[in-house]
């Protein structure tokens, strides 16, 4: 056992990895047990990330060196830099694989019975699993030309799973091609910037750049393009047309698969404006340019939710407008990083909320995507003004759809509202107009999902759904499964913040003990 | 005796490859302007590992009293050309799909997903 | 207590809202059960009353999800219409804001 947790951060990327590999063999002879496979490995994925979570939240940070004599060894004898690719998982890097291990099984177990009637499938879910190792990779990995190696691994498989059905209609295969010149784009320039921190400091290890950074010219240019591209990956606002598309047309548990790929862009953007650079940035600047990106965000999201037809765009743009919460919680933390006092009495409280929110999102979001796959399930439309009625059938959904939508206006007593309250009074004290602005697209956020809640299941029924029925079993438990997540969440929110979010806030906040970790004091 | 030369090579590539990227209509050509951008990157960094008067850094037979350019970030452009095949690949595909299904390749009719 | 979440500027507890909850609900139920219990069913006593007019059938009056918010989106029509029409589609278009906004935070973070 404690053979399997040395080694935990090498298999939690490797297992996915090899089982996408071993998933068409399987396929070959048995289409049946596919979908078993599947969620078995993704199962056995979730248990040994929970192993290295309590090993981490007790013992404090994990490396895994690859190639090394034995896991721990950075630095071996003559050397004085790190020299091998290493896996540096702190606080945050556990926080977010939680979050992927969490959402892809339940993604998995969603698709047992969603996608049963496409051909293909072992394509299907090889791209799920190598899906799956790009974002462990991208949340676990102290090495940034690795960082970059995992972010394409993740674009590609998403940019298939996108365009899974395009067989039948053109749309999937136009999304896929506007996500994939835009995941390209960020790409690139992610490479560009690495190359740029390559070539002034001859090393690759993040740990170590932070340790010997100064702010020259050519790393504000470095920080700008890593800034800009990875913001257009999490989805803000004005770089975000990519996510309407992107999300409505995938099927419903890749969203939920995607969402939490875009958030794994998120943690990225906060690794480098944290751990790498920490206060040699102008703080105030980039805290504030992340601000804004996070107010437009918020309000653009929410006002151009209101007026969409379809329900899978209307939720991606709830989707941009939550990311933008999140943005606004950690830049007023990067704002005030610099200032010790302020820093102190709200601006971790202020990160607190942001990384709170980030988990919260995943857990609901996933949740109302996975209600929209039901209801296209059983209808065959994602248009709401051709739904209606449905909660004389669909009773499970009904009540799950509920429980999401109360979340995401932040409606006590569920996670919504925990992590927005928090939000709201630590970024009052920084600036009461952005805490206003934050309070209306809340309410705007209650108002849309009125909309959608009236549209799809109130109502007398309908002509054509008089045969509707719930969905089968594997989808159901996907939804109770983030349902139950979503309620004890709110009931014990203290337990949550106490023991995994203030661990992150503090490992992205004392970039000495990241460094430490890795160069073990220098 | 090379001097800034490849540098300023990069930024023409990598500006007409966004060029492309911005004004160009067809799917095609848009594909050709990652591949642009992408030769652009992959310069770069291969730019990065010269040293002056110094050979190529195969150990086993190096010469005697000669430096060697760095090999890292030949490791590093090996990578980034494969990733940069599958993306291509995959791109070119998808626009094969799409020219399928709309019987265009102009990014102004390719547009039934708007807002 | 278990449950109690502390913010930075006040304290959150959702099981005393739930208890609240439950107690106010149960005394709103308890209030309710002293009305009015001498009617006639299934009479006219029990329709609502829209000033003599016939009721319309549910199906007819339902409003479909295009129109539900119309004085909102037709209050803030200058809004939203230039902002749908930035909304294009158009691939060219997304590259364009890329170079836009990342030219826009090179001059702040370049100048400050």
């Amino acid at each position: 056992m404690s053979n399997i947790l040395t080694h935990s951060p090498a298999l939690v990327m490797a297992l996915p990895l090899l089982a996408a590999f071993l998933t068409p063999v399987v396929g070959r002879f048995n289409r049946k047990v596919l979908g078993w496979f599947v969620s078995i490995v993704l199962g056995l994925t979730l248990f040994i990330t929970l192993l290295m979570a309590t090993q981490i939240l007790t013992n404090g940070p994990m490396i895994y060196v690859f190639g090394g004599s034995e896991a721990g060894l950075t630095l071996p004898s003559g050397y004085s830099v790190p020299i091998r690719i290493i896996f540096h998982i702190d606080g945050m890097g556990i926080f977010m694989g939680l979050i992927t291990a969490v959402v892809s099984f339940l993604a998995a177990i969603y698709s047992l019975s969603f996608m049963q009637k496409h051909s293909g499938l072992e394509k299907y879910y090889a791209l799920l699993l190598l899906l799956a190792t790009g974002m462990f990779g991208m949340e676990f990995t102290g090495d940034i030309f690795n960082f970059f190696v995992f972010l394409e691994i993740a674009s590609i498989a998403s940019v298939a799973l996108i365009a899974f059905r395009s067989n039948l209609s053109g749309e999937p295969a136009e999304a896929g091609f506007k996500y994939m010149v835009v995941s390209s784009i960020s790409a690139l320039m992610v490479l560009f910037a690495v190359g740029l921190f390559y070539g002034q400091y001859d090393v690759l290890n993040m740990a170590t750049i932070a340790s010997v950074m100064q702010f020259t010219q050519l790393d504000k240019i470095a920080l700008i393009l890593l800034l800009t591209v990875l913001a257009m990956k999490a989805g803000s606002v004005p770089m975000h047309m990519w996510t309407p598309d992107a999300y409505s047309e995938a099927p419903a548990a890749i969203t939920m698969v995607l969402v939490a790929a875009s958030q794994a862009s998120l943690y990225a953007l906060f690794r480098i404006s944290f751990s790498l650079y920490n206060i040699s940035l102008n703080t105030i600047t980039v805290g504030w340019i992340i601000i804004i990106l996070g107010i437009l965000s918020m309000f653009i999201g929410v006002t151009m939710a209101i007026i969409q037809k379809d329900i899978k765009r209307l939720m991606a743009y709830h989707a941009i407008s939550q990311t933008g919460y999140m943005l606004l919680g950690v830049g007023v933390g990067l704002a005030v990083l610099a200032n010790p006092v302020a820093l102190e009495s709200f601006g971790i409280k202020a990160m607190e909320g942001g990384i709170f929110h980030i988990m919260n999102h995943a857990m609901y979001k996933g949740l109302l995507f996975l209600t929209a796959g039901a209801l296209f399930y059983r209808t065959g439309t994602r248009d709401l003004n051709k739904m209606g009625g449905l909660a004389n059938n669909m009773f499970y959904t009904t009540v799950f759809f509920i429980i999401g939508a109360a979340a995401i206006a932040g409606i006590p007593p569920f996670n919504g509202f925990a992590s927005k309250l928090i939000i709201y009074e630590s970024v009052y004290q920084f600036n009461p107009l952005l805490s206003i602005i934050a309070m209306l697209v809340s309410i705007l956020t209650l108002a849309s999902f009125v909309k959608v809640f009236h549209s799809a299941f109130l109502g007398p029924q309908l002509e054509q759904y008089k045969k509707v029925q719930e969905v089968p079993k594997s989808m159901v438990f996907a939804m109770a499964a983030l349902a139950c997540i979503i309620v004890l969440f709110g009931l014990f929110p203290d337990v949550i913040v106490k023991n995994l979010v203030h661990p992150a806030v503090m490992s992205l906040i004392n970039q000495t003990n990241y460094t430490a970790t890795i160069l073990g004091g220098i | 005796m090379i001097g800034n030369f490849p540098y300023i090579a990069v930024a023409i590539l990598i500006g007409l490859g966004i060029y492309t990227l911005i004004f160009k209509k067809n799917l095609i050509k848009i594909a050709i302007g990652i591949t642009l951008i992408e030769n652009g990157a992959n310069l770069f960094l291969i730019t990065l590992g010269y040293r002056k008067e110094s050979v190529a850094p195969i150990y086993t037979q190096a010469p005697e009293g000669m430096n060697m350019v760095l090999p890292t970030p030949q490791a590093l452009t090996l990578t980034s050309i494969v990733i940069g095949v599958a993306t291509t690949a995959l791109i070119l595909s998808i626009a094969m799909i799409i020219y399928n299904k709309y019987g265009t390749l102009n990014t102004d009719e390719v547009r039934r997903l708007k807002e | 207590m278990v449950g109690l979440l502390e913010t930075g500027s006040g304290y959150w507890n959702a099981i005393i809202w739930v208890i609240m909850v439950i107690i106010i609900g149960i005394a709103i139920l308890w209030l309710r059960s002293h009305g009015e219990e001498k009617y006639k069913k299934d009479t006219d006593q029990t329709k609502p009353f829209l000033s003599g007019n016939p009721e319309v059938s549910k199906e007819d009056s339902h409003v479909s999800a295009s129109h539900i918010y119309w004085g909102f989106t037709e209050a803030m029509k200058n809004y939203y219409h230039p902002l749908i029409k930035l909304h294009t589609g158009n691939i060219n278009d997304y590259s364009g804001w890329i170079v836009l906004v990342m030219a826009i935070i090179f001059i702040i973070v370049g100048v400050s």
